[in-house]
């Protein structure tokens, strides 16, 4: 494993867009007055000429963007999850998810990890509403150098992207040297056949964790961590279904309509298996510390832990 | 503009209307009203204005035209056909199933489309994109779009203004096609935009108001446009809502119903009589 250093996937993101912009001069980068908080700061700072605050406006944020990508840029419009998803769903669905335009989203402060802020700000509900538009890509990186890769690779491929970025500084715990990114394309972290954990985002690490503690209890799970909410990747869910008979999902995200469902829909019509979802069971989330918040929710290895262990024992 | 230019014009946007009541009664349905009172601004930008190829439709340094009013594309698929973008035999099954020709504008499937729209108040942000785009790249091109008065109830709208003004986005043109109908009543009934105009100059614009249905006029007001520096250009362009049809005309029930065909056989036999008049 390598060096764990933590760093929020917010900022990590940030760090990207410099990178590519580098190299890169149609990449155009939108906030909605949160430069500071989503890290696309550190954009502005090095290409001011290319980044564009559009105030606290993220419906028309979303429709520039659109413009800027039917004439041949290619925008990141930043803002919270909440934001950029929620009050611009509609705006994302026809200003850029029916003209199939090269914009990409990025979603900050996704899940309850976002703290202090409390429930309007802890945005549960963003893979929901990306998956249901066709043609969206939905990539969620578990650590930095996940996100430097996705980020990445969300410019190279051509259509709409929404990226969900945490504001909690995580552990990197992706080896940089040995770490390819493929749209579409989980990565098993660890192996094993009496169970599959598939994670995603932040709390990928998390069940690492778990899965690598309960490995010493004669659990031996297998854990996947599904970076692509969409298109997921339904080869390696058919093929932990058939080896390992049973599958649990792991998300900062209401247990509805996210990877749990999403993965449960591929092994309903492939191979059905019993699927256990840990995410937030369909309730809002509250003030309190980032740290405090997973551990309450039981998103924590702990927690993560004691569910799955739970699960196998049932 | 001379005369015989003007005559034109007239000629064509004659045929625009014809052509815009001919795909609203084969579809049985769409939006005749707010088609027909922004015809005329529509033929002045394809036939006089844009630099446009119906044979290179994608061109990168072609000019721009976002109809944000997007319900109103059957005037607009009118102009795009008589232009050469595609065949009018296409305005002859508009909205039936399998058709190129979408109920609301289309950008990936319908040449000179520039941006899918019909979600009232989308369209002028993406506009707004499109002319941010052309000052990045040191493009010269133009982007118009077009509202409806309704449309300019949506929130988007105003934040959009905001974005184009403080960006001086002088390379785009925005119409709005002041026809003083929505689908609940009149627009002073429903919502009331009182004083649209100062409403724009506040946030930034040239205002320039027009009636929407003199060809000189509107050309008058895109030129004064094009030579407006470090500000976007609103140019509210006062109409008849259902313009060309008489049973149409100022009527809000003429939104976003189709003719029936005796209906159509009146609405195509006074549009006939205006053209033969017009090349008499």
């Amino acid at each position: 494993m390598a060096e764990s250093k933590k760093i929020a996937t917010r900022e990590s993101f940030g760090m990207a867009l410099c990178e590519l912009a580098r190299e890169h001069d149609d990449i155009i980068v939108l906030d909605a007055d949160l430069a500071a908080a989503t890290k696309t700061e550190i954009f502005k700072k090095a290409y001011p000429e290319r980044f564009f605050d559009c105030g606290i406006a993220e419906g028309n944020m979303i429709g520039v963007a659109a413009g800027l990508a039917a004439a041949g840029m290619v925008p990141f419009a930043a803002s919270f999850a909440m934001f950029a998803t929620g009050r611009a769903y509609e705006q994302v669905r026809n200003s850029v998810g029916y003209p199939h335009l090269n914009v990409k989203i990025a979603g900050s402060h996704a899940g309850i990890s976002v703290g202090e802020d409390g429930a309007t700000h802890q945005c549960c509900e963003d893979l929901a509403l990306m998956r249901t538009i066709p043609g969206m890509v939905i990539l969620n990186p578990a650590d930095h150098y996940e996100m430097l890769a996705a980020t990445k690779a969300a410019y190279e491929y051509n259509g709409p992207v929404y990226i969900r970025l945490g504001r909690l500084a995580i552990d990197s715990f992706n080896d940089p040297d040995n770490y390819s990114f493929e749209i579409g394309k989980g990565i098993t972290l660890e192996d094993g056949d009496d169970v599959t954990v598939i994670a995603t985002g932040l709390v990928v690490y998390e069940a690492l964790k778990a899965v690598r503690a309960l490995k010493e209890k004669g659990i031996n799970a297998r854990l996947i961590n599904m970076h692509t909410i969409k298109p997921v990747d339904k080869d390696i869910i058919i093929k932990a279904a058939k080896e390992t008979g049973k599958i649990i999902t792991v998300e900062e995200h209401n247990i509805i309509g996210g990877l749990g469902e999403a993965v449960a829909a591929v092994t309903a019509e492939n191979c059905p298996v019993p699927v256990y979802r840990i995410g937030v069971e369909d309730v809002f989330g509250h003030s309190g510390p980032a740290v405090g918040l997973l551990s309450e929710f039981g998103l924590d290895a702990a927690g993560l832990e004691k569910k799955i262990a739970d699960f196998m024992n049932k | 503009m001379d005369k015989s230019e003007i005559l034109e014009l007239k000629k064509t946007a004659c045929n625009v209307r014809l052509w815009t009541v001919e795909g609203v009664f084969n579809a049985k349905s769409g939006h005749p009203g707010g088609s027909l009172s922004a015809a005329d601004i529509m033929t002045y930008l394809y036939f006089k204005e844009m630099k446009v190829d119906p044979q290179n439709p994608d061109d990168p340094d072609r000019d721009r035209f976002v109809l944000s009013k997007g319900h109103c594309c059957p005037a607009l698929y009118a102009t795009l056909a008589l232009k050469g973008f595609f065949s009018t035999d296409e305005i002859k099954v508009l909205r039936h199933i399998g058709a190129m020709l979408q109920g609301h504008p289309d950008m990936k499937h319908t040449p000179g489309i520039d941006m899918s729209s019909g979600s009232l108040g989308q369209g002028i942000s993406a506009a707004c994109g499109m002319a941010l785009a052309g000052k990045l790249s040191g493009k010269d091109y133009r982007v118009f779009a077009m509202l409806g008065d309704g449309e300019c109830e949506e929130g988007q709208v105003w934040e959009a203004a905001m974005f184009a003004s403080h960006n001086k986005l002088d390379n785009l043109t925005v119409f709005v096609d002041f026809n003083g109908l929505q689908i609940d009543g009149t627009v002073a009934d429903v919502a009331g935009l009182s004083e649209l105009d100062k409403k724009f100059e506040s946030f930034g614009f040239e205002v320039i108001t027009i009636d929407g249905h003199d060809f000189e006029q509107i050309g008058n007001a895109v030129d004064k446009a094009k030579n407006t520096k470090d500000k976007p250009t609103v140019i509210i362009a006062n109409t008849v809502k259902g313009k060309g049809v008489s049973f149409m005309e100022n009527q809000v029930g003429w939104h976003g119903k189709a003719p029936n065909a005796e209906q159509y056989q009146i609405a195509m036999d006074e549009l006939k009589e205006q053209l033969k008049a017009l090349e008499a």
